[in-house]
C-alpha cells in the first residue's frame, strides 16, 4: 500500500553520514542575536534559509503524513487534524488567522519544537528533492536542535518576529481560471516586469534624489548657492555650477545608460509569449499581459513566466520536473506536483475553476502556503505544489498551471536584490583626510577673514573715497553717504568668510569622487575581462558586482573559505573502495579499464549496459574502475568474496534516494567505443538525480562496476546487476538522521530472501556490526574489522570521505517483528521519530561488515598553489566548513594548509569551561601572549609579520619557545559556540591569530560569520569571506569582501557577493595582481588629487594675501573651474586605470609584493602629510616665482592669471608623469593632452573680445620672460620630490620598487 | 583527470534564459571568454622608466647645464637695463602742505606743478620708458576689479543690462556714466613733461603704449566718453569726450588692471637716446590722490632688454636652481662610486621564505 504512493518516490533530506556532518548546534541566543540582527537588517538571504526550514518542515511532514496515512482514497490527501493544519478541524471563518499563525510560520515555541519531534522521521518526501544539500543540512541543524532544544530561544525569537508579519497581512485570493474576478477584488501586479529604476519621467528627480544622498554633493549645492547670493558672487554666477552640473551629468549618464540595459532586458523578457487558457483553448499571451488568475500551459524546455500552482501535468500522476537553476542554481532537477484532484480535470475539456486562497507575496523560495478551494473540498499546497518565474521545465512534455504570482510579486523578482553596498577602507581613510582638508579650508577662510577685519579696521578712515575701495555712493547728490555693498565690518568679514569658501571650494576635490567611480569603473572593466579568470568550466566570466571595493582587494590579511564547492569541486568521486577487507584502490579510467577489459572478457563487457527498447542505458557519469575489482565481480557468485562485493554494490546502488532519469543524449565518446561492440545506434544515458551529491557518486560507482540502477519508484528499485535485470522490492527504508548516522533500506531480493542494507558513518556502524560470528570465523572477521578499520584510517588521511556498508539478511521472524513495529511507527500520530528510530535498531543490529567506501571529494585546479601564494603574501587562510573534523583536517592537508610539521591545537570542548580550559592549556603550551591592543595596527602589524616571515624558518618567533614549529588551530562549531558566547572570544582570537592555519569544522552558516565578526571586530585587518553556498551568505557579507563562487550549489552567494569568480584559484591572480594594482592605483589617484586641488587653492591663497584679502582671483572664473574638471582630470583617471607598477609575472612570481597593501604603502597618514608639504612648496614655488619676477612691472592681472594657470597644469601633470611607472600610448596622449587643451581653453578664452583677458595669452607667448617662468616654476617646484624620489630608489627602496628595477633592468639585458 | 559528474557544466550553462538579467543580458549560451587583446590583458607595451644613478645624474647634470646659462644671460639682460626711478610723492609738495597733504590734494586751486631733476647714471638707449608707480593701491581688489563693464566700453550704451556691475560709479545724476566704473574713474592723471638739461625738450611718445588688441577690438572706436567725471567726487583724470575710446590710451593703460599693489604703468615714450650725466628736468603735474591711502608715486625711466625690466630674479633663480642641481649630481655621482649598491629582488622581505619553505 505505501508502494503505490507516488509520494514516496524521492528521497529523505540526507541520508549519507558524511555530508550529515552539519551537525553543529546553534549558538545560543546571547552569542549570536548581535550577530544575526545584523545580518538580518543587511539582508533577508542570511536569515532567511532557517525560516524556509520550518516551513519545509511544516509542510513536509503533512505531506510525508499523507502518505502514510494510507486510508481511502477520498481521505488521502486531507490531513489529519492536528494542531497544525487545522483547516478541517477548525470553523471557516477561524480558519484563516490560525492557519495563517500555524502554517505561515511561526507557532509558539513548544509547539514548534513538538511538531518537529513529531514529524521528524518521516519529514520531507516530496521536497527533499528540491533541497540542496547546505539547506537541508540546516533542516537537519534545526531539526536537531529542536531535539536538544539548546538553541530554541534564538529561534523563538526570530519565529515570533517574523510571526507578526504573517498574521496581520490578509491573505491573497485567487480565482482559477477567471483573472477578471480575481484581479477586480485586490490589485495584483501584472506580468510585466521593471527591473529598471527609472522611466523617461521619473528619471530626473528620482536620479537626482539618489545622487545627492552624498554628502560632497550637497557640499557642493551649497557653495552653489552660496555663490549665487549677490555679495558672494566671486565667480560668475553660472560658472560657479559648471562643477556640480558635470559631476551630475556623469553620474546621471552612467545611471541612465545602465537603466536603458536593464530596460532593453525587461522588455524582451516581457515580450515573450506563453500559451493562456482562452475559453477552451489555448493562445500565445505576450508574459506582460499575463495576469493572476490565468491559466496557463507551459511546454517543456519553456521558462516559467511566472509563479504558478500546478494544475496537472503530462504525467498521470501529476508530477513535473523543473530546472532551478536561474532561481538557486542548482542543476539538478526537482520535482513538483499537481494535485491529483486537479489532474484529473482537463482543462480544455472543462475549465478548472476554484479558488486558491495563498500567503502574500516574500522572498522564500522554498515555502509557500496555500489552500485550493475546489469541489467544496479544501486541498492544502505548499511548496512542491507551485513552480516559480524563472525556472525550466524539463523531461515533461507540459504543464498546466494558474498564476498566483505575476511581475514584480514573483518569488524570483523578489529575491533579485543585490549586494549590500560596502565601502572602501581606503576611502574610509580618505574621509579622515578630507576631515584634514576640510580644516586646512577653514583656516585659510579664517585667515582671509582675519586679515580683512584688521585691514578694514587699519584703514576705516580711508575706505568712504579711497579709489579702490570707495564704500559711498556719491553719484546722487541728495544719497551722498549711502554705503555701497557695504554691511558693516561683521558682516563684511563674514562675508569675506563666505566667499573664500567658495573660492577655495575645490580644496575638497568634487572631481575625485566622480575620477574615483570612472577609475573604478575601468579597473573593473580589466578585471571582468582578464582571461585568466575566465572559467571555462562554467563558461563563466569575473563579476564585479560591487563597484566601491577593488582597492580593498589590494589590503586583504584575513581569507575565510567555505570548503565544499569552493576549495573543493563539490564533485564527488568514487575512489576507493574497501571489500571483504581488500583495498581495491587502483582505479583507472573508465576507458582504459574498457579497453583491457574488452579485450579479456569480451562477453562480459556487453553484459554491463542495459539493453532496453534496442537503446543502449549508459550512466552519464563515467567513473574509474579498478580493474582487479572487475575481475573479482566476473567471478562466480558461489565464492565468499564475491558474494559480499555483490551485496557491496547492492548496497551502494539501492541504499540511497537517488533518483535515476533517463536522458536523450548520446555520449560521443562512448558511443564510438561501443559502436564496435555492440551494434546499437544510439545510446541513452541515465543521470542519477540526488539532492547529496556523495550518494550520486556511490551510484554511479556501482554502475560503473555493473550494478546500474535504473528505476526507483516507492515500492521498488530496479537494478541491472551485470546485464540481469533485478527487481527489489522496498520493504522499508530508514532515512539518515543525525543519531543514527546510518541509512538502511529493506528489500525483498528476486529469490525472496529479505536483505537490510546499511551504508553510514564509519562511527555508528562499526558498533552495530556483528563482533562474533558463529564460530570458525571469528578469526577472519576480526580481521576483516582491523582491515577494514586500517582502510578506513588510510582513506581518510588522503582527505576522502569514507562510508561503512554493511548488510544482513533478515529470517521471517525478525522480518515479522520489524513490519510490526515500523507500521506501527509510521501510522503514529506522536513520538514517530523516537519509534521509527526504534524500529530501525530492531534489524540494524549484528550486521556483516561489507566493507568501507572513499570518495574523493576532488579539489578545485591550482587550490594548493594557490593557497600557497596567498600565504606567502602574508594572507591567512582560515577554512571554515561544516564538515567533520577528520575530513576538514585531510582537505586541509591535501591542500597544503596544513602540513605535517605544524603542530595542531585541538580545541574540542563540550562546555564552557572545558573550552576555556583547552584555551589556556594550549596558550601556556606554546606561550602565547595577549593581544592587548589589535587595533594599534602598525606595532601588531610588524609582529605578525615576523611571525610570518621568521616563524617559519624556526629561527626567533616573538611571544613563542625556542623550537616549536608552525601552530594549527583545529576548533569545532560546538566549542565556537561556548567560545564565542562567552568571554573566551579574545581568549580564542590570541590564539587563532598566533596559528599559523585556523579550521573550524562543524561550523554552522551564522558561526561563520560570528568568525569574520571576531576579527573584523577586533582588527583593523581586511577580512575576504569566500564560498559558494547558501550558508556563505551571511559570512560573505559580514566580510570586507565578500567573494561569490559561481559554483553549483547556487546562485545566493553570487548575489550577496562583491565579486564573483568561477574557481577559488583566481583568488590568487585577483588579490596578487589586480588587488595589488587597484590599490596602487587608487592609493595614488587619491593622494594626486588632493595634492592637485591643494596646489592650485594654495596658490589663490597667497594671490588673496595680496589683494587686501579681498578674495580676488586672478584667473578666470572659467580656467578656475575648468582646471580640476577639464584640464587634470583625464591624466589621473588614464593613469589610475592603466598605470601599473609591476608586470603581472613578477606580482605573481613574488607574493611577498603583495604586503605592500598591508603596510598600506600607497595611502597612509605620513604620506598623506608628505604630500601636503611637497603642495605647500610646490605652491610657493608657483605663487613666487612669477611675483618676484613680475615685481615692479607692468603686469597685468589676466596675465600673471594666465601664466599661473599655465603653470599649475604644467606643473601637475609634470608631477603626475613623474609617478607615472608605465607609459603607454593612451598615458601619453592623456598628460601631454591635457597641457595642449589647456592651451586650447586659453586661446579659446581669450579670444573672445568681451572678456577682459582678451588677447592675453597670445601677447605672453611672445614674451621671454613667460616661457622661463613655466620652465623654472616646473623644475624647481618638483626638484624635493625628485630628490627624495631619487634618494629613496637608492639608498631605502621598497620591496615594489627592488622588484621594478630586477623586472626592468632584466627585461633590457633581455632584449 | 577527467571530469566524471552528473551535473555536466556545459549543461548548467546552457540553459540560462533569458531571465538572467541581474549580470548579463545576452544569453549565456555564448563563449564568454574573454577575448585576447593586450590592451584588454593589460599587456600594453609601453615605456617604464626607471630611477638608475645614471639617469638620476644624468637629469641633474642636464638641469644644471640648461639652467646656469639661461640664468647668466637673464643676469645680464637685467644688469644691461638702465632705470631710473624718482619718488616724489611727498616731494611735490610744498613744505608748507605736507602736515596735510590730502588737503593740498583736494584744493583744486593750489598748482600742482613741481619740477624735478634727473640725473642719467648711464647711457640709455631709445626707447626709453616712462612709467608711473604706484604703490599700496590695490588695483586687484576685489570691488575694483569687479567694477567695470567690459560690454560698455566695447559697445558703448547700447547695452544696458551690465551696468550693474559698474557700482558705485554706475550713474550721476540720474545719467550712465560712460566708462562707467571705480577703475575708469580713478584714472591716473599726474602729467609729465621732459626736457633736457632745462632747455631741450624730449618728446613723449603717448601712442602705441596700449595693447594693440585691447585698441582695436576692447575698446569701441565709437564709444565716447560721457557724463564722466562728474559727480561730486572727482577721482582722477577727465576724459576728452570728442576722442573715442579706443584712442584713449591712457585710459586703456589703466584698466588693464595690475596684478599686483606695486606696478608700473607705461605712460609714454622718449624716442631718444640718453647720454650718461645728462640731466633731465621733469614737469610733474601732481594731481593724483594717493595720500588718502597712503600710496606712493615714482616715476621711472627705464629701457628695456629682451627679458623685459631690470628684475634680478629670474635670472638669480635659474643660476641657483642650475648650481644645485649640478651639486646633487656631484652627491649622487660620489654616491654611486662609494656605495654602488643594487638591491636584490632576492631581498625582498618574504621572498626568501619560499624557497626555505619549499
Amino acid at each position: 500500500m505505501i508502494s503505490d504512493n507516488p509520494f514516496l518516490i524521492s528521497s529523505p533530506p540526507h541520508t549519507n553520514s558524511s555530508s550529515g556532518s552539519y551537525d553543529c548546534v546553534f549558538p545560543n541566543v546571547n552569542a549570536t542575536s548581535r550577530l544575526s540582527s545584523q545580518i538580518r537588517s543587511s539582508s533577508y538571504i542570511g536569515s532567511g534559509p532557517h525560516e524556509m526550514q520550518y516551513l519545509k518542515d511544516n509542510d513536509n511532514s503533512s505531506i510525508g503524513w499523507d502518505s502514510y496515512s494510507n486510508s481511502s482514497p477520498n481521505n488521502k490527501f486531507q490531513l489529519p487534524g492536528s494542531e497544525f493544519f487545522p483547516f478541517r478541524s477548525k470553523g471557516e471563518t477561524e480558519e484563516q488567522g490560525v492557519a495563517f499563525s500555524a502554517d505561515n510560520m511561526y507557532p509558539p515555541n513548544t509547539s514548534v519544537v513538538n511538531s518537529l519531534e513529531t514529524h521528524n522521521c518521516v519529514s520531507t518526501f516530496e521536497i527533499s528533492n528540491t533541497l540542496d544539500s547546505p539547506l537541508a543540512q540546516k533542516a537537519e541543524n534545526m531539526r536537531r536542535q529542536a531535539d536538544s532544544s539548546k538553541g530554541q530561544g534564538l529561534r523563538v525569537l526570530e519565529l515570533e518576529h517574523s510571526a507578526t508579519d504573517g498574521e496581520n497581512q490578509n491573505d491573497r485570493l485567487i480565482y482559477i481560471n477567471d483573472p477578471k474576478l480575481t484581479n477586480d477584488k485586490y490589485e495584483f501586479t501584472g506580468n510585466e516586469i521593471r527591473t529598471s529604476k527609472y522611466t523617461v519621467i521619473t528619471f530626473l528627480p528620482k536620479n537626482l534624489f539618489v545622487q545627492f544622498h552624498r554628502l560632497a554633493y550637497i557640499y557642493f549645492l551649497v557653495i552653489a548657492a552660496l555663490n549665487q547670493l549677490p555679495q558672494l558672487a566671486v565667480f560668475g554666477r553660472t560658472v560657479s555650477l559648471f562643477p556640480l552640473l558635470f559631476v551630475l551629468c556623469v553620474t546621471a549618464i552612467k545611471d541612465g545608460y545602465e537603466d536603458w540595459r536593464r530596460h532593453r532586458s525587461d522588455k524582451k523578457e516581457n515580450n515573450r509569449e506563453v500559451q493562456v487558457l482562452q475559453g477552451l483553448l489555448y493562445s500565445s499571451k505576450k508574459w506582460k499581459n499575463v495576469r493572476v488568475g490565468e491559466v496557463l500551459k507551459i511546454h517543456a524546455n519553456e521558462t516559467i513566466p511566472c509563479d504558478i500552482v500546478l494544475l496537472e501535468t503530462s504525467d498521470p500522476s501529476g508530477i513535473a520536473y523543473v530546472q532551478t537553476i536561474n532561481l538557486d542554481g542548482e542543476s539538478n532537477l526537482k520535482t513538483r506536483y499537481a494535485r491529483q484532484e486537479t489532474a484529473v480535470k482537463r482543462p480544455e475539456r472543462e475549465p478548472p475553476s476554484g479558488l486558491i486562497r495563498c500567503e502574500q507575496p516574500n522572498r522564500n523560495i522554498y515555502g509557500f502556503i496555500a489552500n485550493m478551494k475546489i469541489d467544496d473540498q479544501t486541498i492544502p499546497l505548499g511548496p512542491s505544489n507551485i513552480v516559480l518565474r524563472g525556472c525550466q521545465l524539463k523531461n515533461t512534455a507540459w504543464i498546466v498551471g494558474v498564476v498566483v504570482y505575476a511581475g514584480q510579486e514573483t518569488k524570483a523578482m523578489l529575491n533579485s536584490s543585490g549586494a549590500p553596498s560596502k565601502r572602501s577602507r581606503l576611502e574610509g581613510h580618505m574621509n579622515r583626510e578630507t576631515i584634514w582638508l576640510s580644516v586646512f579650508l577653514f583656516i585659510m577662510c579664517a585667515v582671509v577673514a582675519f586679515g580683512m577685519l584688521m585691514w578694514l579696521v587699519k584703514h576705516k578712515e580711508e575706505l568712504d573715497t579711497s579709489p579702490f575701495y570707495r564704500k559711498i555712493i556719491f553719484t546722487y547728490e541728495n544719497r551722498g553717504g549711502e554705503k555701497y555693498n557695504y554691511y558693516g565690518v561683521g558682516m563684511e568679514v563674514l562675508i569675506s568668510f563666505l566667499s573664500s569658501v567658495i573660492v577655495f571650494q575645490i580644496m575638497i576635490p568634487i572631481s575625485l569622487y566622480i575620477s574615483m567611480e570612472l577609475v573604478r569603473l575601468g579597473q573593473s572593466y580589466f578585471m571582468i575581462g582578464d582571461q585568466e579568470m575566465y572559467d571555462s568550466n562554467s563558461n563563466s566570466r569575473f563579476q564585479c558586482r560591487s563597484l566601491n571595493i577593488n582597492e580593498d582587494l589590494g589590503q586583504i590579511r584575513y581569507i575565510f573559505s567555505d570548503k565544499t564547492g569552493t576549495l573543493t569541486e563539490n564533485k564527488m568521486e568514487f575512489y576507493n573502495a574497501s571489500i571483504c577487507g581488500v583495498n581495491y584502490c587502483n582505479a583507472k579510467s573508465t576507458v582504459e579499464c574498457l579497453v583491457q577489459e574488452t579485450s579479456s572478457k569480451n562477453e562480459e563487457r556487453e553484459n554491463i549496459a542495459e539493453i532496453l527498447d534496442g537503446q543502449v542505458l549508459k550512466p552519464k557519469m563515467k567513473v574509474k574502475v579498478d580493474v582487479e575489482l572487475v575481475q573479482l565481480l566476473s567471478k562466480s557468485l558461489s565464492l565468499h568474496e564475491r558474494k559480499v562485493a555483490h551485496e557491496y554494490f547492492l548496497t551502494l546502488a539501492a541504499c540511497n534516494t537517488v533518483v535515476p532519469t533517463i536522458i536523450e543524449m548520446p555520449s560521443p565518446g562512448n558511443h564510438e567505443r561501443n559502436a564496435a561492440n555492440l551494434s546499437y545506434e544510439d545510446s541513452r544515458s541515465i543521470d542519477y538525480q540526488g539532492e547529496s551529491p556523495d550518494e550520486q557518486a556511490l551510484v554511479a560507482a556501482a554502475a560503473a562496476y555493473g550494478y546500474t540502477l535504473i528505476e526507483r519508484t516507492s515500492g521498488y528499485i530496479v537494478i541491472n546487476v551485470l546485464g540481469e535485470r533485478q527487481r527489489l522490492d522496498v520493504l522499508g527504508l530508514h532515512e539518515f538522521d543525525s543519531v543514527r548516522k546510518r541509512m538502511s533500506v529493506i528489500v525483498r531480493c528476486p529469490d525472496n530472501t529479505v536483505k537490510v542494507l546499511v551504508k553510514g558513518a564509519d562511527s555508528s556502524i562499526l558498533n552495530i556490526i556483528a563482533k562474533t560470528s558463529s564460530g570458525s570465523e571469528a578469526a577472519p572477521l576480526n580481521d576483516l574489522i582491523r582491515n577494514t578499520e586500517s582502510h578506513l584510517t588510510e582513506y581518510s588521511s588522503q582527505g576522502l570521505r569514507t562510508l561503512v556498508v554493511a548488510a544482513k539478511n533478515l529470517n521471517e521472524e525478525e522480518l515479522k517483528r520489524w513490519q510490526c513495529c515500523y507500521e506501527e511507527a509510521s501510522t503514529s500520530l506522536t513520538e514517530r521519530a523516537g519509534m521509527l528510530r526504534g524500529a530501525a535498531s530492531l534489524i540494524e543490529c549484528n550486521l556483516n561488515l561489507l566493507g568501507a567506501t572513499g570518495i574523493e571529494d576532488k579539489l578545485q585546479d591550482g587550490v594548493p598553489d594557490a593557497i600557497e601564494s596567498l600565504r606567502q603574501a602574508g594572507i591567512k587562510v582560515w577554512v571554515l566548513t561544516g564538515d567533520k573534523q577528520e575530513t576538514a583536517i585531510s582537505i586541509a592537508l591535501s591542500c597544503k594548509l596544513l602540513n605535517g610539521s605544524m603542530q595542531q591545537i585541538i580545541i574540542k570542548g563540550t562546555s564552557t569551561e572545558a573550552c576555556r580550559h583547552l584555551l589556556a592549556e594550549a596558550k601556556t603550551t606554546y606561550g602565547i601572549t595577549r593581544n592587548e591592543k589589535q587595533k594599534n595596527l602598525s606595532k601588531r602589524q610588524k609582529s605578525v609579520d615576523i611571525d610570518e616571515g621568521e616563524g617559519i624558518h624556526g629561527r626567533r618567533v616573538p611571544g613563542m619557545e625556542e623550537g616549536h614549529s608552525p601552530l594549527a588551530l583545529v576548533i569545532d562549531g560546538t566549542s565556537l559556540v561556548y567560545i564565542l558566547e562567552s568571554d573566551l572570544e579574545q581568549e580564542l582570537f590570541d590564539l587563532a591569530t598566533s596559528c599559523k592555519v585556523v579550521l573550524c569544522c562543524r561550523v554552522a552558516p551564522l558561526q561563520k560569520a560570528g568568525i569574520v565578526d571576531l576579527i573584523k571586530s577586533r582588527t583593523n585587518d581586511m577580512t575576504l569571506a569566500i564560498g559558494d553556498g547558501a550558508n556563505d551568505v551571511s559570512m560573505i557579507q559580514m566580510a570586507d569582501v565578500g567573494v561569490g563562487i559561481s559554483g553549483q550549489e547556487g546562485r545566493q552567494a553570487v548575489m550577496a557577493s562583491d565579486f564573483a569568480m568561477g574557481q577559488f584559484k583566481f583568488l590568487k591572480r585577483l588579490l596578487l595582481v589586480h588587488g595589488h594594482w587597484n590599490y596602487q592605483r587608487v592609493g595614488y589617484l587619491v593622494l594626486y588629487n588632493f595634492y592637485r586641488n591643494a596646489v592650485f587653492v594654495l596658490m589663490l591663497f597667497w594671490y588673496i594675501l595680496y589683494t587686501a584679502y579681498s578674495t580676488t582671483s586672478s584667473l578666470t572664473d572659467w580656467s578656475s573651474v575648468f582646471y580640476s574638471v577639464i584640464y587634470t582630470s583625464l591624466p589621473t583617471i588614464v593613469a589610475g586605470v592603466l598605470d601599473k607598477d609591476l608586470d603581472q609575472k613578477t606580482l605573481l612570481r613574488y607574493p611577498k609584493l603583495y604586503g605592500a597593501g598591508h603596510r598600506q604603502e600607497s595611502y597612509n597618514p605620513k604620506l598623506f602629510w608628505l604630500t601636503m608639504t611637497d603642495t605647500l612648496w610646490q605652491s610657493l614655488v608657483l605663487f613666487y616665482v612669477p611675483l618676484l619676477s613680475y615685481k615692479q612691472s607692468t603686469i597685468d592681472i589676466w596675465s600673471i592669471g594666465s601664466l599661473w594657470t599655465i603653470s599649475v597644469v604644467v606643473l601637475v601633470n609634470v608631477h603626475l608623469a613623474m609617478d607615472i611607472q608605465c607609459w603607454a600610448f593612451f598615458t601619453h596622449a592623456a598628460t601631454w593632452g591635457s597641457i595642449v587643451v589647456t592651451y586650447a581653453c586659453l586661446v579659446i578664452l581669450d579670444s573672445i573680445p568681451v572678456f577682459p583677458n582678451y588677447w592675453t595669452i597670445f601677447r605672453l607667448a611672445m614674451s621671454v620672460p613667460y616661457w622661463l617662468n613655466i620652465l623654472l616654476i616646473t623644475c624647481l617646484a618638483l626638484l624635493p620630490r625628485f630628490v627624495v624620489k631619487a634618494m629613496t630608489q637608492r639608498f631605502w627602496p621598497s620591496d615594489i620598487q627592488i622588484a621594478r628595477e630586477a623586472e626592468i633592468l632584466k627585461r633590457d639585458s633581455d632584449n | 583527470m577527467a571530469s566524471r559528474n552528473p551535473t555536466n557544466p556545459n549543461h548548467a550553462s546552457s540553459s540560462q534564459p533569458a531571465n538572467s538579467r541581474e549580470t548579463n543580458p545576452q544569453p549565456r549560451i555564448l563563449l564568454r571568454k574573454p577575448k585576447y587583446n593586450r590592451f584588454t590583458q593589460q599587456e600594453l607595451p609601453g615605456c617604464r622608466p626607471f630611477l638608475t644613478p645614471q639617469w638620476i645624474i644624468t637629469i641633474f647634470m642636464l638641469v644644471g647645464v640648461i639652467f646656469i646659462p639661461i640664468g647668466v644671460g637673464a643676469l645680464l639682460a637685467s644688469r644691461s637695463v638702465v632705470e631710473i626711478v624718482h619718488r616724489y610723492e611727498t616731494e611735490c609738495i610744498p613744505e608748507i602742505h605736507r602736515i596735510n597733504k590730502l588737503a593740498y590734494i583736494q584744493n583744486d586751486s593750489i598748482s600742482k606743478d613741481c619740477s624735478k631733476v634727473l640725473k642719467v647714471q648711464k647711457h640709455m638707449k631709445a626707447p626709453i620708458y616712462i612709467y608711473y608707480q604706484l604703490d599700496h593701491f590695490y588695483q586687484n581688489h576685489r570691488r575694483y576689479v569687479k567694477s567695470r563693464s567690459n560690454e560698455q566700453l566695447l559697445y558703448g550704451l547700447r547695452d544696458n543690462s551690465t551696468k550693474s556691475s559698474c557700482g558705485p560709479e554706475t550713474n550721476s545724476n540720474g545719467v550712465p556714466i560712460v566708462p562707467c566704473g571705480l577703475i575708469a574713474w580713478s584714472l591716473f592723471n599726474d602729467t609729465y613733461k621732459f626736457s633736457l638739461f632745462e632747455d631741450i625738450e624730449l618728446h613723449v611718445n603717448k601712442t602705441n603704449i596700449a595693447w594693440k588688441s585691447d585698441r582695436e577690438h576692447k575698446f569701441g572706436k565709437k564709444v565716447y566718453p560721457f557724463n564722466f567725471q562728474n559727480g561730486s567726487l572727482i577721482g582722477g583724470a577727465k576724459l576728452d569726450p570728442s576722442v573715442p575710446l579706443s584712442d584713449q590710451e591712457d585710459l586703456i593703460v589703466w584698466m588693464r588692471i595690475s596684478a599686483l599693489p606695486t606696478f608700473r604703468k607705461l605712460y609714454g615714450r622718449i624716442e631718444v637716446d640718453l647720454e650718461a650725466d645728462d640731466y633731465i628736468t621733469v614737469e610733474i603735474q601732481n594731481n593724483y590722490n594717493t595720500y588718502s591711502f597712503g600710496g606712493k608715486k615714482s616715476l621711472v625711466l627705464s629701457t628695456t632688454s629682451w627679458l623685459g625690466g631690470k628684475n634680478d630674479t629670474l635670472g638669480k633663480a635659474y643660476v641657483v636652481t642650475g648650481i644645485l642641481c649640478i651639486l646633487l649630481a656631484v652627491v649622487f655621482f660620489l654616491s654611486h662610486i662609494i656605495m654602488p649598491s643594487r638591491f636584490d629582488p632576492k631581498n625582498i622581505s618574504g621572498h626568501k621564505y619560499d624557497t626555505v619553505d619549499q
